[in-house]
Order: C-alpha cells, then sequence, then structure tokens
C-alpha cells in the first residue's frame, strides 16, 4: 500500500511539471496553431539560467531560501525573454507562411538553442544545488514524499489557479482568448495581435522556467539535453488534454504523470519514455482531439 | 556620365541596405543598437558566465558579450535588408535569380546537359582509381576521401528518401531515422545468425522499410501535420529505446560488431578495395534512387502527392484517395531508408543503437529543407554540402548542428524554397498546334 501511494505521489509529482511545461505549448498553440518545439528548450534555459544565479549567489553567501526565490526570478526573466525573442525571429516572419514552414523554423530553432548552450555551457551533467529546504513538518512522511515534491505540485497548482483566473477575468487574458478563437475578428475589434502572442509566448515561457528550476533542484541534475524529452512528454501531456485546452493541459500532464510512474513501478523501468509515446500514439490514433478537446472540422 | 549613374545606384543600393525597413540612418543605427543591447542581456548568463558547483569557481567570459554585440549590430542591418527585399519580392512577380536560369539553360539544352552529364558520371568513376595519365600519377580520392564520399551518397539516398515523404508529399517526418535503423539492424542481425550476405539483405531492408513504414503508416496518416511530426518523432525514439534495452536481441547499447561487408562473387578483397567496391555500389544506388524519384515524380502518383501537398480538400474533391496516397508517399520514403540503413550497416561494419539519435533524423531533414524541398537536384546539393563541409572543416566540427539548426531558421524565413527550389512543370502548346486546333 505504502508502494502504491508512493508511485501515486511520485505521479502527481511528474504530472505536475509536465502540466508546467504544457501549459505553454497549449496555449501558444490555442492562439497561433503551431507546435512550439522550441518551448522544451525553454524549459531548459530556464533551469541553466536558476544553475547559474544560485551558483553565483551561493558563492556570495546568500541564505538559503532568498537564493531560490532569486534564481526563480531571473530564469522566469530569461527565459521570458528567450521566449519572446524566439517569437519575434523564428515565427513572426514567417505567419500566414504554408503550415510546414513555422514548424521547420521550430525545430530548427530547438536544435540551435540545444547547441547553444550545449556550446556556451557544457554537455556533461551540471550538478544542480538543492534549493527547496527540507520543511520541519515533513519529517514524518518523507518515505512517501520529499518537502521538494511538495514544493513542486505545490507551485503547480498556485500557477495553474494563477493562470486560470488571468485568462477568465484579465483584459488581456480576454484578448488572448478572442484570438484564439478568431484573430482577424480579433484584429478589427482593435486587440494588439501581435502583443497578445508575445504576451503568451512570455506566459507560456515562464512558466516552463518555474518547471525548470524546480525540477531541476528535486532532481538534482541537469544538462543541455533535458528539454527535448521533457518538451515531448510535455507535448504528449496537452494533446491527451485536448490541445489549446488550458485545463486539458493540466488534466492530461497528471494521466501521463500517473501512467509512467505506474508503469515504471510496476511493469519496467527500462521503458519509462517508450510508455510516454506510446501513450501518444494511442491517443492520437483514437481520439485527436484528446480529452477535453474539441473536434474541429476542417473548412476550406 | 555612365560612372555617375552607376554611382548613384550604388549609393541608393547601400542606404537602401543601410535604412530597409526604418525611416532614416539614425533610426536605423538606434534599431540596430537597441538590438545588440538585447541580444546582450539575453545571453549573458549563458555566454558570459560559467559557473563550476563543485569547485566552487566562476569563469567571467567578458569577450563573448562583445562578440555577441557588435555580431547583432552588424546583423540586424542583413536581416532588415533580407526582410525588406523579400517584402520587394511578393510584390514584384517572381523572376529567376541568375543561378535558377543558368539551371535552366542546362536544362533545356541537350547537348549541354548530356555533355555536363557525361562529365560528372565520368569524374564519379574514375574519382577513387588510381592512374596514369600522360606519365603522373592521378587519383582524386584516396581511402579516406573515397570514405567520406560514402557516407555522403548514403545522406544521398536518404535525402531523395525523405524528400518523397516531405518535399513531394508534404508529410513532417521526424522519425526517419526509425527506418534507417530498421534496415540496418535487418541486415545486422540476419548476417550475424544465419550469415546472409549483402545482395540478399539489401531488398529484404527495402520491403524491411516498406512494411514498418505501412504499419506505421497506416493508424497515424489520418492526423494532421503538425500531429504526424510528433507521432513519427515519438516513433523514432520508441524504435531507438527498444533497440537500446530490448538486450537479448539487439545486443543493447554495445551494438553489434564485425558485420560482413558486401561480396563480389566470393573474392576476398582488401579494406582499400571494398571501400572502393562500396563507393561504386553507393553509385549505383544513388543513380537508381534517382531514377526511381524522378520517374515517381512525373508520375501520376507523384502528381497527386503535389496536389495533397497543395490543398488536401481540393485533392479529394478531385478524386484522389487521401489515404492511399499519403500511405504510398510514406512506404516508398520508408524503403529508400530501409535500403540506406543496410549499406550503412555494411560500410561501418558496426552499428549500436547510439547512431539512430534523433539528431540523425534531424540531419537528414535540413538537407531535404535546406537543399529545396520537392527538388532533387536541391536535395543531392544539400547532402553534398551539409556532410561534405562539416567533413572538411573538422576545426568547426562542435558548431555543426548549431549551424544546421541557425541556416533552418534561416532558410525557412528568406528562401522557404531552399538552395535550389523545385521547378513546377509547365505544359507548353506549340502556337500552331493550338491554331490548328482552333481550325478544325
Amino acid at each position: 500500500m505504502e508502494y502504491f501511494l508512493e508511485l501515486l505521489l511520485g505521479g502527481l509529482t511528474r504530472g505536475s511539471i509536465y502540466a508546467l511545461i504544457a501549459l505553454g505549448y497549449t496555449m501558444v498553440y490555442g492562439i497561433i496553431e503551431l507546435i512550439n518545439f522550441a518551448h522544451g528548450e525553454i524549459y531548459m534555459i530556464g533551469a541553466f539560467t536558476g544553475l547559474i544565479v544560485a551558483g553565483l549567489l551561493t558563492m556570495l553567501g546568500f541564505p538559503g531560501a532568498s537564493i531560490l526565490a532569486i534564481a526563480l526570478v531571473c530564469a522566469v526573466i530569461w527565459a521570458a525573454a528567450y521566449g519572446y525573442t524566439i517569437e519575434k525571429v523564428a515565427y513572426k516572419p514567417l505567419r500566414g507562411a504554408p503550415r510546414l514552414s513555422p514548424l521547420i523554423s521550430a525545430i530548427g530553432m530547438s536544435i540551435f538553442l540545444q547547441n547553444y548552450v550545449m556550446l556556451s555551457q557544457t554537455s556533461d551533467f551540471l550538478p544542480f544545488p538543492e534549493l527547496i529546504p527540507e520543511f520541519g513538518f515533513m519529517k514524518g512522511y518523507n518515505s512517501i514524499m520529499s518537502s521538494s515534491e511538495l514544493v513542486i505540485v505545490g507551485a503547480t497548482i498556485l500557477s495553474c489557479i494563477g493562470l486560470t483566473l488571468f485568462i477568465k477575468f484579465t483584459k488581456l487574458g480576454k484578448a488572448m482568448r478572442a484570438t484564439a478563437q478568431n484573430r482577424k475578428m480579433a484584429m478589427l475589434v482593435g486587440i494588439n495581435v501581435d502583443m497578445v502572442i508575445s504576451a503568451t509566448f512570455v506566459i507560456g515561457s515562464s512558466l516552463a522556467a518555474v518547471g525548470g528550476v524546480l525540477i531541476a533542484s528535486h532532481v538534482g541534475q541537469i544538462n543541455y539535453f533535458i528539454g527535448f524529452i521533457a518538451g515531448i512528454k510535455a507535448f504528449t501531456a496537452a494533446v491527451l488534454g485536448g490541445i489549446g485546452s488550458i485545463p486539458g493541459a493540466m488534466l492530461g500532464a497528471l494521466v501521463l504523470g500517473m501512467t509512467e510512474a505506474f508503469a515504471t513501478g510496476y511493469v519496467s523501468s527500462d521503458y519509462e519514455d517508450v510508455f510516454a509515446f506510446c501513450l501518444l500514439v494511442l491517443i492520437l490514433i483514437f481520439r485527436p482531439a484528446g480529452i477535453m478537446g474539441k473536434e474541429k472540422t476542417q473548412k476550406v | 556620365m555612365s560612372n555617375l549613374t552607376q554611382d548613384t545606384s550604388q549609393q541608393s543600393a547601400m542606404s537602401f541596405f543601410l535604412t530597409a525597413g526604418c525611416d532614416s540612418l539614425p533610426h536605423a543605427l538606434k534599431k540596430s543598437f537597441l538590438a545588440a543591447i538585447w541580444f546582450v542581456f539575453l545571453t549573458f548568463p549563458i555566454m558570459v558566465i560559467r559557473v563550476d558547483t563543485i569547485d566552487k569557481t566562476v569563469v567571467w567570459r567578458w569577450e563573448n558579450m562583445a562578440y555577441i554585440a557588435l555580431s547583432i549590430f552588424f546583423g540586424s542591418f542583413v536581416w532588415r535588408w533580407l526582410l525588406a527585399r523579400k517584402e520587394l519580392e511578393k510584390d514584384e512577380t517572381k523572376g529567376e535569380t541568375k543561378i535558377e536560369a543558368l539551371l535552366t539553360v542546362i536544362q533545356t539544352t541537350p547537348t549541354i546537359k548530356f555533355s555536363l552529364l557525361c562529365l560528372i558520371a565520368v569524374i564519379a568513376v574514375v574519382a577513387p582509381l588510381k592512374f596514369t595519365f600522360l606519365g603522373s600519377k592521378l587519383q582524386f580520392f584516396d581511402l579516406y576521401q573515397t570514405n567520406i564520399m560514402v557516407s555522403c551518397l548514403v545522406y544521398v539516398v536518404l535525402g531523395l528518401g525523405l524528400n518523397i515523404v516531405v518535399g513531394l508529399a508534404g508529410l513532417l517526418d521526424l522519425g526517419y531515422v526509425a527506418f534507417y535503423a530498421v534496415g540496418a539492424y535487418a541486415y545486422a542481425l540476419s548476417n550475424m545468425h544465419w550469415g546472409l550476405g549483402f545482395w540478399f539483405a539489401l531488398p529484404l531492408g527495402a520491403v524491411l522499410g516498406t512494411l514498418l513504414g505501412v504499419l506505421l503508416g497506416f493508424p497515424v496518416l489520418r492526423l494532421r501535420g503538425d500531429y504526424l511530426a510528433i507521432v513519427t518523432l515519438g516513433f523514432g525514439e520508441i524504435i531507438r529505446l527498444v533497440l537500446e534495452n530490448w538486450g537479448e536481441v539487439t545486443m543493447g547499447p554495445s551494438g553489434i560488431s564485425k558485420i560482413a561487408r558486401p561480396g563480389f562473387f566470393g573474392m576476398k578483397m582488401s579494406i582499400i578495395d571494398s571501400t572502393i567496391y562500396m563507393y561504386y555500389i553507393m553509385i549505383g544506388l544513388v543513380i537508381f534512387t534517382i531514377f526511381c524519384v524522378n520517374r515517381l515524380q512525373n508520375s501520376r502518383i507523384g502528381r497527386a502527392w503535389l496536389a495533397l501537398r497543395e490543398d488536401e480538400i481540393a485533392c479529394q474533391a478531385m478524386g484522389i484517395d487521401k489515404m492511399k496516397t499519403k500511405l504510398m508517399a510514406f512506404a516508398l520514403g520508408a524503403t529508400w531508408a530501409g535500403m540506406a540503413g543496410v549499406v550503412f550497416a555494411a560500410k561501418t561494419t558496426f552499428i549500436n543503437p547510439a547512431s539512430f539519435t534523433f539528431w540523425e533524423s534531424a540531419i537528414i531533414l535540413s538537407i531535404v529543407v535546406i537543399g529545396g524541398m520537392g527538388s532533387i537536384r536541391g536535395v543531392i546539393v544539400g547532402a553534398i554540402i551539409l556532410i561534405l563541409v562539416p567533413e572538411y572543416l573538422r576545426d568547426f566540427a562542435e558548431f555543426r548542428m548549431l549551424l544546421f539548426g541557425a541556416i533552418m531558421v534561416l532558410v525557412m524565413v528568406f528562401r522557404p524554397q531552399g538552395l535550389i527550389s523545385a521547378k513546377r512543370k509547365i505544359y507548353k502548346y506549340k502556337a500552331s498546334n493550338t491554331a490548328s486546333a482552333g481550325n478544325e
């Protein structure tokens, strides 16, 4: 029973991380119908920025909790800046081009960013300092859930609630929903569509950066390649829930995290990634619209 | 006088370059300056600082900051100029560039075309051989270069195969390397267990590739373009992970070694001879591939692919079976990957799953994209540039993938048709024919 509980909570943690990344995918897809392949790389860059800032602050002798806060803020700022720039450089000039063009551009961007980080930092695994403090009240439950897992799950829940409220009630959120529904019409009613798209990239990237720093601190090591697998899995989660739908992405991420946790726990840990990909293939074949997505008919 | 007009035209070209997309020169300078500042900020943590958390040391690389600032400042002029030029081209009727015009001349004049083809053929045939010509010993390719040429030709075949899927049918396949791996493992395993020779394995690899292509294509080809990309990517990874973890059959990450080289009626060959033999096999395979792709492209099914790429719904309205056509493209693409895999295994005599990562798919895709989607000549040129240039510029080998990625983005933004664009087939009727047809 305890093993089951451990797997359940492990799945919850995994699912939370996937959710943070999947939200970026799903938001971008909802607005410009593009799979932002470089999104996984944003997550990786967020983790690297966090590592660099945390390393600097540790050497300067800052106290533990403030390091986490500053590293998180810096990671968010830079990841958002990268997201903004990528959109301006690689996707904006391609608006109105055939669908394949921005997709290939995105793949190129992803390859570029991975190698950029590899060449300017390192290709080895880097140890990531443990930034999340051990809570006193978690002492008794350490065998099932560590405090870093608690922080990850908590941060995800908070971000999801925040994002939902933001999309529902703010002016920018309303503009986003309008742009997602019909971009031309949104332009006609005076919405600055370019700004909305940029804002989407910035928000998605910030969430990915939060995920990057937290998971890196939890796992304890990073390298330039972490974004690739994380990106694909988060995309799987987004598709699972119905791409374009925000609650769908959260649900999909949770399902994917649980599936992976139980499959590796009860079947075999060698094939961890295979389960995720098989799940992706199966969903796309049997329910391409995802759990919460709407079936869309293609119009001429 | 003529000097003066040339001067002014040069001047206006210069000022167009400097102020493209801006009101005036100061405005352009300000824009470039801001871009430089922005990128310096952007790349600051990753490019400048390197922290070693174990030794607790920090390396500051301020010189990188200066490089970034300068290259972005000047690069932004080029960027804006290219963007402005692209905008201008959009309005004008699309004229051919000089290189394209030259290619058209070559293509349409039979004497030039055939003499050029003969020249290429002769060079390709004699290149790896040692021979004496007018008293001096000549050899274009030594063993090392022949080896590189063989791997380049493998990529030509792979590129042409993927070109059917991506270029002609417009299906983005990111797991192409899976079929390549299947071909390679088919030969390696059958050779290890049953001693199957290269010439039997080649069709076997092709058939297995096709079968797998149909098997995978059948369920996933109903998906829209970008979903297909992800599923094929996932599929490629599944194949690699299975190869890595299914140790009893595939020998796991350590791979399979001592794969037999291709034989020639049981003759014993030295390494040099068999490399040269491999080279000729590849030349033959490339010619066969070009022949097939060319015939396919101009056939009924090839035209159906192009139509499907341009507009699926209109295509279905014309009575083309979407599923069957797509499946055909997918399976045919996989066929060539399977064959190339067999050749790869025979060439290196050692394979392991590390040869079949996503990067391999990315390299093949960039060959097709950069060379020119849908254009046979483009893909060949792309493969030669992308594989040969990094081989000779070993010092820059680590920048290879960085450049591939950057070039992929730039090509998509500024020249979506690639280096050598595919030409639309135009049917021309002679005026007299139409006139007489009108009279009848």
